[in-house]
């Protein structure tokens, strides 16, 4: 789970990690108002779950009441790379001598925290890594090790901070450790960690990552998940638990497991058909089940065809009939719909399917031959 | 031979008593696999068809000389599970549970390392040596006997694949589910390396999807180090492209974590990866021939 900057600045005031001052806001009105609160010069700054926002419009300094209202406006009507941003942080200017960057991840293939460390901070340290990769430090965190002051002086002294705020920083990395610890947090990126006029080390930036997994031991943090998709399809789906996520397509999918799914997506682009969206089914053979995923799938306009690719694993292949059964008989599909049914009691499946003679419904047995089938149906 | 799981194989259930836990730890039993123990504290002295349940992993080591341990707990708990078999001294513990956090798999992950155990998963369907032992989720009427390992990082693709594979008339050594989570016990590598030791496997499949860089990582341990044929499955091609929070993930991963570079990596290398769970059977099932 992504937090907002705002969320994740919070985060960091609980933990003791210095912020400029600012408030949250969702309107122009209460923008404007946050800035006269704040003080100018200020800094209205769109609150979405992407990078570059600056490059995007989205942040700007205002420097009056005039500026504040006009910036607000703007960015409140902004969308970022398919973001809508429906609030801004006005945040307090701060007066900046140096940009640095600081980040604590999770390595999954090292299965250690990292933590980095560069003064060349700002908007492109991927760039930096890739050109003067010395100018990164990088340094693993051993796993049932304390992170010490120690050693993060050094990783400050190595990344050749100013000698007059290695203290700070050195802290400050101690200190988003315990956070990432703390709340479970598998990314915190501060980009730009800054150094102002007066020598003081602030996070302007928050980039944190919440591992879903956790969520159950931060009821706070769980609250504050982003329940409202943009899309209606996503909408739905996560009203009715359903695993989904739209491609823009015209052939509905459905697959029992994410590796099944993702691929019949591939197979299906493959034979030259445009997938709508991907959706994993889990083990759900009851109607309830797959009546929820036909919703969803359905509700898309875009959609002329739909494929279910169904193996059988534990799951039983004549209960998925039925349950396909029992959905043509309480939805109106109004699309063609092709099931491939294989695995476990497939026979049976079949059988069933066969019988129930249900109207625009093409069974197959192949994933292959299904995906052929589905593409044909959708261009013919 | 067969890797992991085999004829020695003395399995504990933690989470026998519940209802995932018993109806696929009574399916291990009845496939063949030596179910000796279960453990649900509070319900030690009861049993599951006979199979005794202890308070304890350490007690089914003790009495019942358990060796492998199958972990069915609920998240929240399942880190601690997966300690208590460590220290219980068994030699392998395989995590069928999903949605563990990944700081908790961390600590899990050295604690193991260090003791020298096996550890498999989380969220991974279990490991199947066909003829042999079961332990786990994977439904083994797919998959015969035979000479190709598999190792995956999904559920009902690989049967899919096996069950191809059947037909085509080869089978497997053993099947390998490592599971879909950022932190998980042992790695294509690992698994690459056990079968590139076990007499019985003459070679391998591989099935990898998006996200991460196990695949390039194996990539290049396949050609440095496994002798055996390798074919690939890659899953995820028309997956939209994740979307970027911070600059810190593209930093540290060697890849862009998408089905192309992996792809890339692979047959760089020589792997033959498959367009189709289909075509990659057939590959498999024709390299085997080859050797034949």
């Amino acid at each position: 789970m992504d937090l907002l900057e705002y969320q994740g600045k919070e985060l960091f005031a609980r933990h003791g990690i210095p912020v400029p001052d600012g408030r949250h806001a969702d309107s122009v009105p209460a923008a404007v108002e946050a800035a006269e609160a704040v003080g100018y010069p200020c800094v209205v700054k769109a609150q979405v779950r992407i990078g570059k926002r600056g490059k995007a419009g989205g942040i700007k300094i205002a420097n009056d009441r005039a500026e504040a209202t006009r910036h607000a406006e703007a960015i409140l009507r902004l969308e970022i790379r398919g973001f809508k941003v429906h609030e801004v942080w006005v945040e307090r200017a701060s007066k900046i001598d140096a940009e640095y960057y600081a980040s604590i991840v999770l390595d999954r293939s090292e299965k250690k925290p990292l933590a980095m460390l560069s003064r060349m901070g700002g908007m492109d340290v991927e760039e930096v890594a890739e050109q003067d990769p010395a100018a990164l430090v990088r340094r693993h965190i051993e796993p049932g090790e304390e992170f010490t002051a120690d050693a993060a002086r050094q990783i400050a002294i190595d990344a050749r901070i100013d000698e007059d705020v290695t203290e700070q920083v050195a802290g400050l990395l101690v200190q988003l450790h315990g956070v990432a610890q703390a709340e479970d947090a598998t990314l915190i990126e501060v980009n730009p960690l800054i150094v102002t006029s007066d020598r003081k080390v602030i996070a302007l930036d928050s980039k944190v990552t919440i591992d879903n997994n956790a969520l159950f031991r931060h009821e706070d943090l769980a609250q504050l998940r982003d329940l409202s998709a943009e899309d209606p399809q996503e909408r739905l789906a996560k009203a009715r638990g359903v695993t989904y996520v739209k491609l823009g397509g015209d052939i509905g999918i459905l697959g029992n497991g994410a590796g099944l799914c993702m691929a019949t997506l591939d197979v299906v682009a493959q034979a030259g058909g445009s997938p709508a969206n991907f959706l994993d089914a889990g083990g759900g053979s009851k109607a309830e089940a797959i009546v929820d995923a036909l919703e969803v799938i359905t509700s898309d306009d875009k959609v002329t065809t739909i494929l279910f690719n169904i193996f059988g694993g534990i799951t039983r292949c004549d209960e998925i009939a039925k349950g396909i059964i029992e959905a043509f008989r309480r939805m109106n599909i109004g699309v063609p719909l092709v099931v491939r049914l294989d695995g476990t009691n497939s026979e049976e499946g079949l059988g069933l399917l066969s019988h129930a003679d249900l109207a625009d419904l093409h069974v197959e047995k192949t994933m292959l031959g299904a995906a052929k089938r589905v593409v044909e149906i959708a261009n013919g | 031979m067969a890797i992991i799981v085999d004829t020695d194989t003395r399995l504990v259930v933690s989470g026998l008593t519940g209802r995932e836990g018993s109806f696929h730890g009574l399916r291990n039993r009845d496939y063949g696999t030596e179910v000796v123990a279960g453990v649900t504290p509070g319900k030690g002295g009861q049993d599951v068809e006979g199979i005794p349940v202890y308070e304890t992993i350490a007690e089914a080591v003790e009495q019942r000389g358990a060796n492998t341990s199958m972990i069915f707990v609920p998240a929240r708990f399942a880190a601690a599970a997966i300690e208590e078999a460590i220290e219980a001294g068994v030699r392998t513990a395989i995590v069928i549970t999903e949605g563990i956090p990944v700081y908790d798999m961390l600590g899990v992950y050295w604690k193991a390392k260090d003791a020298g155990v096996r550890l498999v998963g989380p969220n991974c369907p279990g490991v199947l040596s066909p003829g042999k032992a079961n332990v786990g989720i994977i439904p083994a009427q797919f998959f015969d006997p035979g000479g190709i390992g598999v190792v995956s990082k999904s559920g009902t693709l690989t049967y899919q694949i096996g069950n191809e594979l059947k037909q085509a008339g080869v089978g497997n050594s053993t099947i390998v589910g490592i599971g879909g989570d950022p932190i998980i016990g042992s790695d294509f590598i690992d698994v690459l390396n056990l079968f590139e030791e076990d007499d019985e496997t003459e070679m391998i499949v591989m099935v990898g999807e998006i996200g991460g860089d196990a695949e390039e990582r194996a990539a290049d341990f396949i050609a440095e180090q496994v002798s055996k044929p390798v074919v690939a499955y890659i899953a995820g091609f028309t997956a939209p492209p994740g979307k970027q929070m911070g600059h810190a993930g593209a930093i540290i991963s060697g890849s862009s974590g998408t089905a192309e570079a992996k792809r890339e990596a692979l047959e760089a290398r020589d792997v033959r990866v498959g367009r189709s769970p289909t075509e990659t059977a057939q590959l498999a099932a024709e390299a085997i021939a080859a050797r034949a």
